[in-house]
């Protein structure tokens, strides 16, 4: 599988901090707001985020990590048992502004069952999507992101690979091309 | 992604360490969505399951019901006592029929050891043992472990106890079968009447002096008698099985450690435990009836992945 570099280590640091600047305009100081990373790769944008956000000068984030496996639509539908992640939802969700962070939005099913699964939480005020990614034209759902990072077009079996590294400038995401 | 070696589950025997470890890892994540504001997930709900009871339950049936309806499973419910066993009906001719109103799972509990097993072979659809006579118990034996698990870290060395009618109970020997599997000792302990002979092949001891065992052992799982399947007398009466065997907070007061107590219920509170223990914080008898409802949410949920749905249209 041949890949090719999509993000490069500085264009990404630069779509991260321009992500928090729009989270800011529209949460202030995030009072009334929680960012729930999608298990298992949106919890590590979710970090990267609240890494920015916390250098900015916002300590106390309400942050929560939220899997999907047991809402999902394709249960019963291939050879292995979905595996759950670990879910930690500490913050209460009734009345509040819940960003769902996530790193490739494809089909849109993966948000689908997060819809579903924070309800268990109880009554958000309102719901939004971040998404690093957005592979347009392969949605199976009517899906869009509030915040974007980036548009791409990919072919059906094209795999988009977030690489996320410790050190924050390191961190890139490929392109790998199907063989097909 | 890891699934289960087996496509039924009919006892402890028959699953290895790997299918342990899932159905634990797959149990915590459904522990959490079970101490949720709303305690439902939608994965089986296009499935049916149907629970079978030919002998008297109440945690396990209520536990398995619970679970059930977590998953959002369909379920019918049956007990022999109001059905048309009583009318003579085998046992294979009565799961035929339910199987043909297109339920995809059976929950069965049985007097007979070996009624699981029986329709395993004989029936296509997916079985879990909840209890075949003095047989086996896995479910019990998964939650108890778990149980364990969650106080200890790791069972690797702990030295666990099962005190009472060893002879006559399927959690016994589930039991057995689960610690050996995760590298605990075990000793029993009981009348020498209620002791299997050649018991040790499964690779445990046993004793007749509880003080000595309580002193060796990290946790004790006290079982009750279970006078319906004893066909004789093999302990002259309660109140002597009581001062022999019987756990109480005197005994537990001489000890140098503190030790976890189990019991899978239902209990007899003054015969093999007091109220003072069962209700003392050293018991876990709560958490494991908890516990339960998780392990078997994850046994049901694994165990449903394996009906796959493009088998059916």
């Amino acid at each position: 599988m041949a890949s090719k570099i999509l993000i490069s280590e500085k264009k990404l640091e630069i779509i991260l901090n321009r992500l928090c600047h729009q989270l800011k305009e529209k949460h202030g100081d995030f009072s009334r707001t929680i960012l729930v990373g999608l298990q298992p790769r949106g919890t590590l944008l979710l970090d990267r985020l609240s890494e920015i956000l916390n250098r900015q000068g916002f300590k106390n984030l309400k942050l929560g990590k939220l899997d999907t496996t047991f809402f999902r639509d394709d249960y019963r539908r291939s050879e292995t048992p979905l595996s759950a992640n670990k879910t930690e939802m500490n913050e209460t969700v009734e009345g509040m502004n819940i960003v769902f962070i996530d790193d490739v939005l494809f089909t849109g099913r993966s948000i689908r069952s997060a819809l579903t699964a924070i309800d268990t939480y109880g009554r958000p005020n309102s719901i939004e999507l971040l998404v690093l990614i957005d592979r347009r034209f392969s949605r199976h759902l009517p899906i869009q992101p509030d915040y974007l990072g980036v548009q791409i077009d990919a072919l059906q079996g094209d795999r988009v690979r977030v690489v996320w590294s410790n050190k924050s400038d390191q961190n890139i995401v490929y392109l790998e091309k199907s063989n097909e | 992604m890891k699934k289960l070696s087996v496509s039924h589950l009919l006892g402890i025997k028959y699953l290895n360490t790997e299918d342990f470890n899932l159905i634990f890892e797959t149990a915590s994540q459904f522990k959490e969505v079970i101490n949720r504001p709303i305690k439902k997930v939608p994965s089986l709900r296009d499935i049916t399951i149907a629970n079978l009871f030919f002998e008297n339950s109440t945690r396990t049936k209520l536990s398995f019901e619970l679970a059930e309806k977590r998953l959002s499973a369909d379920i019918i419910n049956f007990s022999a006592s109001q059905s048309s066993v009583s009318k003579g009906e085998t046992l294979s001719d009565t799961v035929k029929n339910i199987l043909a109103m297109k339920v995809d799972m059976i929950i069965l509990r049985h007097p007979n050891p070996g009624a699981a097993h029986f329709l395993s072979k004989n029936l296509n659809s997916c079985i879990i043992n909840a209890g075949d006579g003095t047989h086996e118990h896995p479910t019990q034996a998964l939650l108890d472990v778990y149980s364990l698990i969650e106080k200890f870290g790791d069972l690797k060395g702990k030295r666990i106890a099962i005190v009472g009618d060893i002879k006559h109970s399927r959690v016994a020997l589930s039991n057995i079968y689960a610690l050996k599997m995760m590298g605990a000792e075990v000793k029993l302990c009981g009348p020498k009447s209620l002791i299997p002979k050649h018991i040790e092949c499964l690779g445990v001891t046993s004793s007749s002096d509880l003080n000595q065992v309580l002193n060796w052992c990290d946790a004790a799982n006290i079982l009750r008698i279970q006078n319906e399947r004893m066909g004789t007398v093999y302990f002259p009466s309660n109140r002597e099985y009581s001062q022999n065997f019987g756990l109480n907070l005197d005994r537990l007061k001489q000890l140098k450690k503190k030790i976890i107590i189990l019991h899978p219920g239902p209990i007899n509170r003054g015969v093999e435990i007091s109220s003072d223990v069962a209700d003392s914080n050293q018991s876990i008898i709560l958490d494991q009836v908890q516990n339960g409802v998780a392990i078997r949410m994850a046994i049901i949920y694994l165990l449903g992945s394996k009906l796959n749905i493009k088998n059916n249209v």
